[in-house]
């Protein structure tokens, strides 16, 4: 038998830190919330100020569930503090678009049936907004890496593809509105060569 | 996670008094490594100095025809920014390989040396490791360690440095600048991370309070032979079981200078100098190639659920090198195919 | 207007709500007032408990109440007020119930504070003392002491074997005999499980629950905390991926309604990730397939054998081995199926639960055979082709699974195959190409649904099931709005909400076919009702109209005998003087029907295709083909459907090459906890994928004739890599996944 001691009494408890009045940019409005330094902008998001369409699928980096955009970058709020953000732009699923007036990529989601439950979509979309504005992903081959830090675990990855380059497609000059259609079945992608390294990207 | 306190620190000398005036003070750059550690509570600072404000986030040429990255340049601006691509390709498909966009937009290049090993019992507070608290012992060595070294362990650890970034820049013989209670200084890239030994508690030659302000990567960036080569569980977003940068200066087919270092096999980002020797002055060809990774393996130990590594490196050292003497991806390891030539 | 949304490929009617975020999810109920409580985990597997000090937890300002054994009332004392409904058997696990520690990850606390980040901290401080015992967790030395299960999950049959597997392997003249293996593996959803519960006073509770049946849950809450169902609403709008890990109510809901009881607050307990590794998964098995074929390719003999692992506490069963005895056709077939006792959690459905880890030994163990044989693999499945089924001697309601070798193999481009491994190449990299196969029960269980058009003309259709990515919102629209002519914009299905009619569990892709079966009786009740109350009308044509003689389309109700003669339904509603005339359907004739021995075997079948491209000297590994061709009866929408076979596929793919809990069996810990080290496949992993879902008419599964899809595309995808692995490599895996170190 051996004798096994969880968190140890030498860790006792600390005073706690006060919370502190903290004013986040917020999908176009200053939201100011008391919170201490150890709350994450994830949690900010869904425990503080009810925007719930960020989701937290592990808390750790390793999901993407929880992307926002911040300052137009898309980033992983699980891992930020709210307390670094004061200052930025944040942007969240809920300032793309509403259901009454989409975006092109929540309307290309729909069209493509790019998810099952979810979960995912909302850090998903995110982080394809985050893509498009930064002009990175061009062809598919590039958008399937760098649409990975977006786990599904609803499998929905060939029609996440597919909805995103709709949008990266229809944004290129004399594409014209929808052009792909939902049933398309997508070949496998583009040959990547490891070389010559992504072009910088559109300032 | 426990309870902490934070400040914006303004200026780099500001930091440096912030952190020396608090016992169990802590930098965060991006957060996504401390952060994690934070809620896994492997890591307790009980006050955090943020770097953000510092001005240390630009880009910049140096005199002496180098590039100087800014300790809080995140590592997708470094990675993206047109000097690095055109000057140390070799360093933007490294940052690449790493992490995911949305990390790498949060990710600063400072933070990337600092961030600590992902061996599995090192995150779990349930299992003793020295490195989380010395003198508990390594769960790894008998254990499950996979993601763990092959190179340069010791009986107490034997993690990784889990960064694509650091093997890239051990490569270019970058210089890390920091700034610290006793001034600035700076330090050889190949000093910057240690090995275990018996302080595994030990990641790296920091001394307290000292802060990472910048990395200066010299003139000469091998733009024009050049791989890193990652091999993972999953063709993306999954930390390298073992990892390659090649870079190469060829006379026609001769070798007149080479780098070559690993990743996820050991402490530190293993640089083989002795390895670059034997290269130097060689024909470029798959025989010099496989003498030269035997010889970088030469002292390897496997560790059971790792020892594939050894043989899955030396294969990597060969195509990597490969890849930067012809500077044609001749293995794609990010997976992107033409559609199958067999498609009736 | 065209009403017939059977068959159509609608968009998802919860689309909107998903994209934009409005979609709210079980720790997305943000009530009033409310605690979080968080789990503090066993760092042990096995021992007890000796010693709690929460006392300097609790001195911490909002922390509210530190929950573990020691002040927990026992609310309920018989196992079987713990046993939900799939509980096999034996005594389910009690949280925080008494100071035994079972498995390593056992919740042994609940620290209950004003914020989540108080109660975190308050948890990671908690001071707890163990004794250890040791504890067993290495199935592979457990064989021995396996034991053939009594009774297991509900619906689980013991394997039968037929015919004399002996004289079978004497009369083959070509032999196979191989073991097979694969790891724990866990469902890992990407809504890590939550419950959050309002108290409204009074122990009245609203209990939003992550998981796959809101019924199941409530069932639960009522038996353990004695509470009347009306007290113990459980609502579950959305469930963000189920995979199985919801059919079974997860300990944080016990954990939040009692918190809630005690404090007499709304309280959530949301599980971290690492927690998602601390209940059911797939179990690990060790399986032995052994085959025999005579010279003309048919096989003469049929051997496998599984062992698995459950815990020591329940008997969880799967059906692995049963589906050996019906894929082919084979007079002698021998089937074992056993289970050892470890001190890990009691393991629990996962997708296509048995079948995937059964399929993929017997799949692998086909191809091998194939080659021992001289015979293509698919050649060699159409040879063996099962006209009946010979596991329960019925013959098949429908089985187009010829047609999917056929489509499948066409698309694929099978033709074009050269046999030996290696012999195929595209530029340096070594190509594969592997195929498999299984099969999966069409399941029909009884529903309640009820059926409401308001003065408005809305329809408003209503069960107590769940989405949980399926569709099922989207399904059992369109299947309410053609039964009543109704444009899809005039009807709202609602579910997830134990105030609704009574709803099985989802899962074993039985919901489309309860559900929506009886979406149309509702309907069909709903029409009677609005026929009887239009005869209550001054409508001189319906008199003595019998419902047969009507038809509902365009928001009408029409003589089939004279269209010009029609009543808008609206009206109809309005002259009632009711806000609402509402039908529901009987679900006796489904409960009958299930006591009654079935008179013919229903499933679901599919062959997919798979090719890998292997570069020789690293032996990297990608799947760059999969073409999946699905025989499942009628498919509702063919978008969601195609949605559930692609995802499918990745299971699958996921289950080859990288998914596997990884056990440190010093500690009896799975080490992987986390979705960095626990792998799941990530978008760069994916290419081309075809779904072909092949014509399969039937009208005796059920009057939809719809089979169901949530499994059926995940089988054989995984031996089918493995299979294409071989071909291309020479390399026969037979210990799932194939990682790296496997191929070197
Ligand atoms: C899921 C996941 C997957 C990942 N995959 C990869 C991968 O494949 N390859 C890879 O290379 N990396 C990977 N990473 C790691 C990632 O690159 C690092 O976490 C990141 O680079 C750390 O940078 P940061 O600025 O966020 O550091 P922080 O988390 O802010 O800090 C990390 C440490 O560095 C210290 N620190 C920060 N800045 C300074 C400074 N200027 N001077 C001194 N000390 C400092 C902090 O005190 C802290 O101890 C992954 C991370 C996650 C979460
Ligand atoms: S290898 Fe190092 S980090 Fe891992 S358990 Fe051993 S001491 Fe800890
Ligand atoms: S919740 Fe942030 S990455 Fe998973
Ligand atoms: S849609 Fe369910 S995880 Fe992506």
């Amino acid at each position: 038998m051996t004798h096994v001691t969880q968190a140890p009494l030498g860790m006792s408890p600390a005073t706690l830190v006060p919370t502190q009045p903290v004013t986040l940019h917020i999908n176009g409005q200053d939201r100011t919330l008391h919170i201490a330094p150890w709350t994450t902008l994830l949690d900010a998001l869904r425990e503080y100020l009810d925007l719930t369409g960020t989701k937290k699928g592990c808390d750790h980096g390793q999901c993407g569930a929880c992307t926002v955009l911040v300052d137009g970058k898309h980033i992983n709020s699980c891992l930020s503090l709210a307390v670094m953000q004061e200052g930025s732009e944040i942007q969240t699923i809920e300032g793309l678009g509403t259901e009454e007036s989409l975006s092109p990529l929540q309307q290309a989601f729909i069209d493509h049936d790019a998810f099952q439950c979810g979960y995912c979509t909302p850090g998903q979309i995110c982080s394809a907004q985050g893509l498009i504005n930064e002009g990175k992903a061009r062809t598919e081959a590039e958008v399937r890496e760098l649409m990975s830090g977006n786990l599904c675990r609803c499998g929905a990855y060939s029609n996440i593809l597919s909805a995103v380059m709709e949008v990266i497609e229809g944004q290129k000059p004399g594409a014209e509105g929808k052009i792909v259609m939902p049933e398309k079945e997508w070949s496998a992608g583009a040959a990547h060569q490891q070389m010559p390294p992504v072009a910088p990207p559109k300032k | 996670m426990n309870s902490f306190t934070f400040t914006q620190a303004a200026a780099v000398d500001a930091a440096v008094r912030e952190k020396a005036s608090h016992e169990g003070a802590a930098y965060i750059g991006g957060g996504t490594n401390l952060v994690d550690l934070m809620k896994e509570n492997v890591a307790r600072p009980t006050h955090l100095i943020g770097l953000k404000k510092l001005g240390l986030d630009t880009i910049e040429n140096t005199p002496d025809g180098g590039l100087r990255l800014g300790a809080l340049a995140t590592n997708a601006d470094t990675a993206y920014h047109p000097e690095v691509i055109s000057r140390y390709p070799l360093l933007n498909q490294a940052i690449l390989a790493g992490a995911s966009p949305q990390l790498r937009n949060m990710a600063t290049d400072g933070g990337n040396l600092m961030q600590r090993t992902r061996c599995y019992y090192f995150y779990d507070l349930a299992t003793p490791c020295n490195k989380r608290e010395p003198g508990t012992g390594c769960s790894a060595i008998g254990g499950y360690n996979r993601v763990c070294g092959i190179l340069g362990t010791s009986d107490s650890c034997i993690a990784t440095h889990p960064s694509d970034m650091c093997v890239a820049l051990a490569a270019l013989d970058t210089t890390v600048r920091v700034s610290g209670p006793n001034g600035e200084r700076t330090i050889k890239f190949e000093d910057f991370h240690r090995l275990p030994g018996d302080h595994p508690e030990r990641d790296n030659t920091l001394e307290p309070g000292e802060l990472i302000t910048g990395l200066d990567l010299p003139a000469k960036g091998f733009a024009q032979h050049f791989s890193y080569l990652k091999l993972r569980d999953r063709t993306s977003y999954a930390f390298a079981l073992v990892s390659v940068a090649a870079a190469l200066e060829l006379d026609g087919n001769t070798i007149k200078d080479a780098r070559l270092a690993l990743g996820g096999v050991a402490h530190k980002a293993w640089r083989d100098k002795a390895a670059e020797a034997l290269l130097v002055g060689q024909p470029a060809t798959a025989d010099t190639f496989r003498r030269v990774a035997a010889k970088v393996l030469e002292n390897a130990k496997g560790y059971g659920e790792n020892t594939f590594k050894i043989e899955l490196a030396k294969r990597a050292i060969v195509r990597a090198l490969k890849q930067a003497t012809e500077m044609k991806a001749t293995v794609d390891t990010n997976a992107y195919f033409q559609p199958s030539a067999f498609n009736s | 207007m065209n009403t017939d949304y059977i068959g159509k490929p609608t968009s998802r009617v919860d689309g909107p709500a998903k994209v934009t975020g409005t979609a709210k999810y079980a720790a997305e109920y943000n009530v009033p007032n409310m605690l979080y409580g968080y789990v503090v985990s066993s760092p042990i597997a096995k021992g007890k408990i000796t010693k709690i000090d929460a006392a300097p937890v609790l001195a911490l300002a909002g922390v509210q109440q530190v929950f573990s054994h020691e002040n927990v009332p026992h609310f309920a004392i018989f196992d079987r007020s713990y046993q939900d409904e799939i509980a096999p058997g034996g005594s389910p696990f009690r949280p925080l119930y008494d100071a035994e520690i079972k498995f390593s990850l056992q919740p042994v606390a609940l620290v209950v504070a004003d914020t989540f980040e108080l109660a975190r901290y308050a948890a990671s401080v908690l001071h707890i003392e163990y004794e250890e015992v040791a504890h067993e967790t290495k199935l592979s030395q457990h064989i021995d002491d396996a034991y053939e299960p009594g009774k297991g999950k509900i619906g689980f049959q013991p394997p039968k074997s037929r015919g004399n597997f002996g004289k079978g392997w004497k009369e083959g003249v070509a032999h196979v005999e191989a073991q097979f293996s694969h790891h724990a593996q866990h469902h890992n959803p990407m809504e890590n499980f939550a419950t959050t519960v309002e108290w409204l006073g009074d122990k009245h509770l609203n209990i939003y629950d992550k998981t796959q049946g809101a019924f199941n849950s409530q069932l639960l809450v009522t038996k353990i905390f004695g509470l009347s169902k009306d007290r113990a609403r459980v609502i579950s709008k959305y469930t963000g991926g189920g995979f199985g890990s919801g059919l079974r109510p997860q300990y944080q809901l016990l954990l939040a309604v009692m918190a809630s009881l005690e404090l007499e607050r709304s309280v959530r307990v949301s599980l971290t990730r690492e927690q998602m590794f601390s209940f059911g998964h797939r179990p690990e098995t060790l399986q032995h397939v052994a085959l025999a074929t005579a010279a003309d390719g048919s096989l003469t003999g049929i051997n496998h054998f599984a062992v698995a692992e459950t815990s020591q506490f329940e008997d969880f069963t799967e059906n692995v081995v049963g589906w050996s005895g019906m894929l082919y056709d084979c007079k002698n077939v021998a089937l074992g199926y056993r289970l050892a006792k470890l001190d890990v959690y009691t393991p629990l459905d996962m997708r296509a639960p048995g079948a995937a880890s059964g399929s993929i030994a017997l799949e692998i163990a086909m191809d091998e055979m194939a080659y021992a044989a001289g015979l293509d693999p698919l050649e060699f499945r159409m040879r063996n082709y099962s006209d009946h089924d010979q596991a329960q001697d019925l013959p098949y309601s429908s089985k187009a699974l010829r047609k999917c070798y056929h489509e499948g193999a066409a698309k694929f481009g099978w033709k074009q195959r050269t046999a030996a491994p290696g012999s195929m190449r595209d530029g340096n990299l070594l190509v594969g190409w592997g195929m498999g196969g299984g099969v999966w029960d069409a399941t029909k269980l009884p529903a309640s649904v009820r059926a409401s058009l308001d003065a408005d003309g809305h329809l408003t259709v209503s069960s107590g099931t769940n989405e949980i990515g399926t569709g099922t919102y989207t399904i059992m629209t369109q299947i309410a709005a053609e039964s009543m002519g109704l444009p899809i914009e005039a009807v709202t299905f609602v579910l997830g909400d134990t105030e609704l009619p009574e709803s099985p569990l989802q899962g074993g892709s039985w919901t489309a076919a309860s559900v929506g079966n009886s979406v149309v009786e509702a309907c069909t009740k709903l029409g009677e009702a609005l026929l009887k109350q239009t005869q209550k009308m001054d409508s001189p044509a319906f008199k003595g109209v019998k419902i047969d003689d009507v038809q509902f389309a365009n928001g009408q109700m029409r003589l089939r005998s004279d269209s010009t003669q029609a009543m808008v339904l609206r009206d109809v509603v309005q002259a009632s003087g009711e806000p609402r005339i509402e039908a529901e359907n009987s679900t006796l004739l489904a409960k009958l029907a299930m006591l009654k021995p079935p008179k013919y075997s229903m499933h679901a079948h599919n062959a997919v295709f798979v090719e890998v491209k292997v570069d020789p000297d690293l032996m990297t590994v990608h799947v760059t083909r999969v073409v999946n061709a699905v025989a499942a009866g009628r498919i509702l929408n063919p978008k969601t459907a195609r949605s559930q076979v692609l995802g499918s596929v990745v299971w699958g793919l996921g289950m080859a090459l990288m998914e596997e809990s990884v056990m440190d069996h010093r500690f009896g810990r799975y080490m992987n906890h986390s979705l960095a080290e626990y792998h799941v496949p990530v978008n760069a992993d994916i290419h081309a994928i075809d779904v072909v879902f092949v014509n399969e008419e039937d009208d005796k599964v059920n009057p939809l004739g719809i089979k169901g899809l949530g499994e059926v595309g995940m089988l054989g995808v995984a031996a089918a890599v493995a299979n294409a692995i071989y071909h291309a490599t020479g390399k026969r895996v037979r210990d799932m996944p194939i990682t790296i170190d496997k191929l070197l």
